[in-house]
């Protein structure tokens, strides 16, 4: 029978307000859908490092008018030192077909260029790709290095890019957050207002206070699940749309959000929903009802 | 039942303290007036009693527990033991005479089927026999303070705490009102009772504790109002 009255008065309460239940739910789904999608960004960018780290190499280009002689001494460098695991070499030849390869959709461009106009170059796989700045130290210098590039510095500006949106949309969550909680609390506070009455009987007869406050408390926390709920859906469709729509080009370079990751999304955004709303509802409720 | 040792209280905002040193005991089925002025201290009495307020210093017991170091959350279990009736009844206005005495016992966890029982009981004890699904503004004013007895009552209180209980109600309805709260009085229950009304306490001829500015100046076992 408590449970049944404490449920009634929970869907009484909700429905008594609706307006503030409907702001509340949606400024919650909308800080919840930010934090959904800045933490698969997060799980994504580590996924994506741990699958691109393992292949980076830095490539030595070498110029043109390298000579035999000092092609050998930047071989020998290189097989010296300590830093390196494994090290290809590839001649122009080779470096047009990957260009073919690389380029195979766009044959024009493909056939404006010929195999002179590629350098040839050393492919170096080091054993610990951050030490990047030590090798170069090393073999910078030497005649006949036009250019060394570390891919993974090339990598870091893509990740750059996915760690500042990840910051911005958790600055938005936060931001949201805040909304949602203000709403909470304004929410809980008018229904308090509106229950003074009974309020005030309960305490008076010895009523719980567990009692007095958990339809207010549960009050909060439906709001904040079916904020999460929302917050999912927008997460889902957000994903079918944009990733697997309009910015499917975009998949190459993006390592495919495993459907796990996206699932895992619902029960975090429910638990924060709810313990975020139920803490809130508590907290005005020690201010506003003194139980 | 009831003790206040030395108890003084100061509200914040108050220079003079409220009630001043005061030190009196209750005993068990006793029916007791507190009289004097507004703002003598009075009604600060009964929440010290319900423990809506504590002591500044001193100490109050009641029903052998000492308030003043109740544990909060222990609170509501110790009011369970109080019934409470104000001047201005207190009823929920979408509810009843039968849901709002029922509301008191379900809201402490007893199951509908104990009210079903227990509520019909207690309204035709008050006197509201057959007007149980009346509506409180349908209901007189002394109707309504029958329904707030009967819903301090229903729990069956070792204490029951009147604060001007027939501060609203005309001579005529006072005296039914008083008469209910004697009869309450009879099962054993305690009765505490603030009141100015000098009628009443003449009729009833009670123990008497007068207090002006905070401290007891007159505390008679069969008393009249001064």
């Amino acid at each position: 029978m408590r449970v049944k009255y404490v449920l009634n008065e929970v869907l009484v309460g909700l429905w008594r307000n609706v307006t503030m239940t409907v702001a509340m739910i949606i400024t919650m789904s909308v800080s919840l859908t930010m934090l959904g999608a800045s933490v698969l960004m997060y799980m994504q960018v580590d996924q994506m490092k741990t699958a691109y780290y393992g292949e980076i190499e830095v490539s030595v280009f070498l110029t043109d008018e390298v000579t035999d002689g000092e092609r050998e001494a930047i071989n020998a460098a290189i097989e010296s030192s300590a830093l390196v695991d494994t090290k290809t070499y590839e001649d122009k030849a080779a470096a047009l077909k990957r260009f073919q390869e690389l380029w195979a959709d766009s044959p024009d461009f493909v056939n404006s260029i010929n195999a002179d106009s590629l350098p040839e170059s050393y492919r170096v796989k080091l054993k610990n790709p951050e030490q990047y700045a030590e090798f170069s130290a090393q073999i910078e210098g030497l005649p006949g290095i036009r250019q060394i590039i570390d891919q993974r510095s090339l990598l870091d500006k893509v990740f750059n890019i996915f760690n500042s949106i990840q910051v911005m949309s958790l600055v938005v969550a936060g931001v949201m957050a805040f909304a949602a909680l203000l709403l909470v609390g304004n929410t809980i506070q008018v229904a308090a207002y509106s229950k003074r009455r009974e309020v005030a009987v309960m305490k008076l007869v010895g009523a719980s206070n567990w009692f007095i406050q958990a339809p207010f408390v549960l009050e909060a926390v439906v709001a904040g699940i079916v904020g999460a709920l929302l917050g999912f859906v927008f997460l889902f469709i957000g994903k079918v749309v944009l990733l697997d729509g309009k910015l499917q080009a975009l998949t190459t370079i993006i390592t495919p959000i495993p459907d796990g990751n996206l699932w895992l999304m619902l029960p975090l955004l429910a638990g924060v929903g709810s313990v975020v709303s139920a803490v809130t509802a508590w907290v005005t409720l020690r201010f506003y009802l003194k139980v | 039942m009831i003790q206040l040792e030395n108890v003084t209280k100061t509200y914040p905002k108050g220079s003079r303290p409220s009630l001043d040193n005061v030190s009196v005991g209750i005993e068990k089925g006793e029916f007791v007036f507190f009289i004097g002025p507004s703002g003598s201290g009075k009604s600060t009495i009964i929440k010290l009693l319900l423990h809506e307020v504590a002591p500044t210093s001193g100490k109050v017991v009641v029903n052998a527990k000492d308030v003043t170091t109740l544990r909060s959350w222990k609170v509501p279990h110790f009011r369970r033991s109080i019934g409470c009736v104000f001047q201005d009844f207190r009823l929920l206005p979408n509810r009843t005479a039968y849901e709002n005495v029922a509301f008191a016992l379900e809201v402490i966890g007893k199951t509908k089927a104990v009210a079903r029982r227990v509520v019909p009981e207690v309204l035709e004890l008050v006197g509201l026999g057959g007007k149980e699904h009346r509506y409180p503004h349908e209901l007189s004013g002394g109707e309504q303070q029958r329904v707030a007895v009967a819903r301090a009552f229903v729990n069956r209180p070792l204490i029951l705490l009147a604060d001007e209980p027939t501060g609203n109600l005309d001579p005529d309805t006072s005296i039914e009102i008083m008469r209910l709260l004697d009869r309450i009085n009879r099962t054993g229950t305690t009765v505490v009772m603030v009141t100015h009304d000098s009628n009443i306490v003449n009729q009833m001829r009670r123990r008497v504790i007068e207090i002006e500015s905070g401290r007891i100046v007159r505390d008679q076992a069969r008393g009249v109002y001064g």
